[in-house]
């Protein structure tokens, strides 16, 4: 299944902003994250689709997954 | 011992008086609430002189504690009708705060036309007629009262904006950097203006400083609660890298960043004026990324923006001006909506009513959807000089909607709403519709909890447990604007278990008195029914506490969601 990844803030730094992923079905939130080498604990915010998802949420066909790290505020 | 300096502009008199014993306890928007709410006529006209402009440096202020330096100023607005409060950095809570002044009213106004300012010192208060930076811009009036008055002078200033009354005005504080911080929401500046006074300078000679009841005491406590400060990821790092303006990335993700006057969550420009993009583009062209807007901010969201020749544009270039002028007009320009801020800085006008109001005022024809370069030409031609459509401009969003005749005007109690759409995150909605402020983001900042997962989460597309949110973020709120501390110091206090405690320790040290987290409660709710009485005596009541129609009828994409809580519901949030 392809979905779209998205990464925010710091965790662009040597990555990237978006990208579409190739991914096996039945691949959750949480393995993505470890994927990209980053740990459970950076992350701030996981959005599935513009709604808040958790790392256990199953990504299916067509997601747009968005990670960002805990910042923000105004 | 503190004291009270009170200047009467009716009778150019000045006077310190004693601290009523009722007023010990209190200060920054604790204090001024108070005193608005003891001392004017809920239903004076606000431009009158029987309105009074107070500023009060919170409980905290001119003592080491970190992020402590914050000026309350409060008065009758003249934009909601309601009673105000509105916090902003600088230099001169500190300086006041330092001088033992706990507030300074000002109250009457000229019986002729003649302009004055103030000069406020250890011994009291000067008043002297001013004719010389009468129409100049704040920047201007920074530096001529630093080169009369030198460079440590602090300055309290109206541009053109405050001069001319309009409901937008805004009151300038002098930065560190001789830059401005402002007591941007509510028309402040114009209440400054009707009491004839261009500006306020504060010399801090002589000053006895703030007496610490417990010194060691104190010291400890402000250890644990800076390291709170820096531990916590959002005020450790995030505010300082990214600033605010890492919101429009999130919020258009969450589908909650109102685009084209409200009519959209998301905007297709959003990567060009993001918090990343502004975060690389300053650092590419040498300005500075993180910036405190007053001495022991250890936070430092600010930021200093330069042009592509590197020059100075802006700073404090907040995550709501960047929205309301760009997602909320279509207009993705970073460079002009940076210039456009330095503007309304130097013009005396609040970012926020009046991003919001160029975005009525595209809805209504004057100009162009993502016409930035007409903007900043009505900014300099029309508000700036006055003329008869800058005024109805400097009026606000609700101004120009009354004016020509739109009816999606995103006010409420006639304020503009910021940055956050209320359909696809309700708790703001519920904060907007019942802060005594009027539509105002800050007292009770539910997006930490709806959105960023700070102290918890609720679904910010749902109802439930929105109105209970609401209530404590606004009550806990109403505490911390006593304390001079930055709101932002919520999202330690939110997570991090230490921080609140020793908030209350530092208050207990500096007072030697021994409250407790319930009486910080209690004082939170207290303030927040002084001025919802004020607010209904002045004939502001539940029938106002709502969101404007449009917001139940439109549904808003990508969510298409539509504002649902019914008048019972909202209401029930002053059950308490
Ligand atoms: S965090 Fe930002 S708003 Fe708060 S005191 Fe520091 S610079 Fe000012």
């Amino acid at each position: 299944m392809k979905i779209t990844l998205k990464l925010f803030a710091t965790f662009r730094n040597g990555r990237f902003k978006v990208a579409e992923q190739e991914l096996p079905e039945g691949t959750d939130v949480r393995q993505v994250v470890l994927g990209l080498g980053l740990t459970e604990e950076e992350i701030g915010i996981v959005m599935l689709n513009g709604r808040h998802g958790e790392l256990d949420s199953t990504l299916s066909h067509g997601d747009t997954l968005s990670l960002f790290p805990l910042v923000g505020g105004g | 011992m503190d004291k009270i300096f009170r200047v009467n502009m009716t009778d150019l008199t000045t006077k310190i008086e004693e601290v009523p014993a009722a007023w010990a306890g209190l200060g920054g928007r604790g204090l001024t609430s108070t005193i608005v709410a003891a001392e004017v006529p809920p239903t004076c006209h606000a431009l009158s002189a029987d309105n009074k402009l107070v500023f009060a440096p919170g409980l905290l202020t001119g003592t080491p504690a970190a992020n402590s330096g914050r000026l309350s100023a409060g008065a009758k607005s003249p934009l909601t009708g309601g009673i105000k409060e509105s916090n902003a950095g600088g230099t001169a809570a500190q300086m006041l705060a330092k001088l033992g002044i706990k507030a300074l009213i000002i109250e009457g106004a000229p019986k002729t036309g003649a302009w004055y300012n103030l000069a406020v010192g250890v011994n009291g208060v000067t008043i002297s007629e001013e004719k010389e930076l009468l129409g100049l811009g704040n920047f201007a009036v920074i530096d001529a009262v630093e080169a009369r008055l030198g460079k440590k002078t602090g300055v309290l200033t109206i541009g053109p904006a405050g001069e001319l009354k309009m409901t937008a005005a805004n009151i300038s504080v002098k930065d560190p950097d001789s830059k401005i911080r402002s007591h941007g929401r509510g028309g402040l500046g114009a209440v400054m203006g009707s009491k004839q006074i261009k500006f306020i300078s504060i010399d801090g000679e002589g000053a006895p400083g703030v007496k610490i009841a417990d010194p060691e005491k104190f010291k400890g406590a402000a250890k644990v609660f800076a390291k709170a400060l820096l531990d916590h990821p959002v005020s450790g790092e995030g505010l300082p890298t990214y600033g605010t303006n890492v919101l429009v990335n999130i919020l258009n993700e969450a589908g909650g960043l109102p685009t084209k006057n409200f009519t959209v969550g998301q905007f297709e420009g959003h990567d060009k004026i993001s918090g990343e993009t502004m975060h690389d583009t300053i650092a590419a062209r040498g300005g500075k990324v993180k910036h405190g807007c007053h001495a022991g901010c250890i936070i430092q969201c600010s930021q200093v923006y330069n042009d592509k020749d590197g020059k100075y544009v802006t700073s404090g270039f907040e995550y709501e001006t960047i929205w309301g002028l760009g997602a909320d007009c279509c207009i993705d320009n970073l460079d002009d909506i940076a210039r456009a801020d330095n503007l309304m800085d130097d013009i005396g006008i609040d970012s926020i009513e009046t991003a919001v109001m160029f975005g009525v005022a595209m809805e209504a024809g004057i100009l162009n959807w993502g016409d930035s370069k007409e903007m900043l030409r009505l900014l300099t031609e029309e508000i700036a000089k006055g003329t008869a459509l800058g005024r109805v401009l400097g009026g606000g969003a609700g101004s120009v909607g009354r004016t020509y005749g739109v009816t999606r005007v995103p006010v409420v109690k006639n304020q503009g709403i910021p940055a956050y759409d209320p359909r696809s995150v309700k708790g703001i909605g519920i904060t907007y519709a019942t802060s005594t402020m009027g539509a105002d983001h800050t007292s009770g900042y539910t997006i930490a909890t709806n959105i960023l997962n700070v102290g918890g989460y609720v679904d910010p597309l749902k109802k439930d447990g929105q109105v209970e949110l609401s209530r404590n973020l606004q009550i806990a709120t109403a505490a911390v604007d006593s304390t001079g501390m930055c709101i932002f110091v919520a999202f330690p206090a939110l997570d991090i278990p230490e921080c609140l405690p020793a908030l209350i320790d530092m208050i207990n040290a500096r007072f030697g008195i021994a409250l407790t987290g319930d009486d910080v409660t209690n004082l939170g709710k207290h303030i927040l029914k002084l001025e919802r009485d004020f607010n209904q005596k002045a004939g502001l009541t539940s029938v106002h506490d709502r969101l404007p129609d449009f917001f139940k009828t439109e549904p808003v994409a990508p969510h298409n969601a539509v504002w649902d809580f019914t008048d019972a519901e909202i209401d029930e949030f002053w059950n308490f």
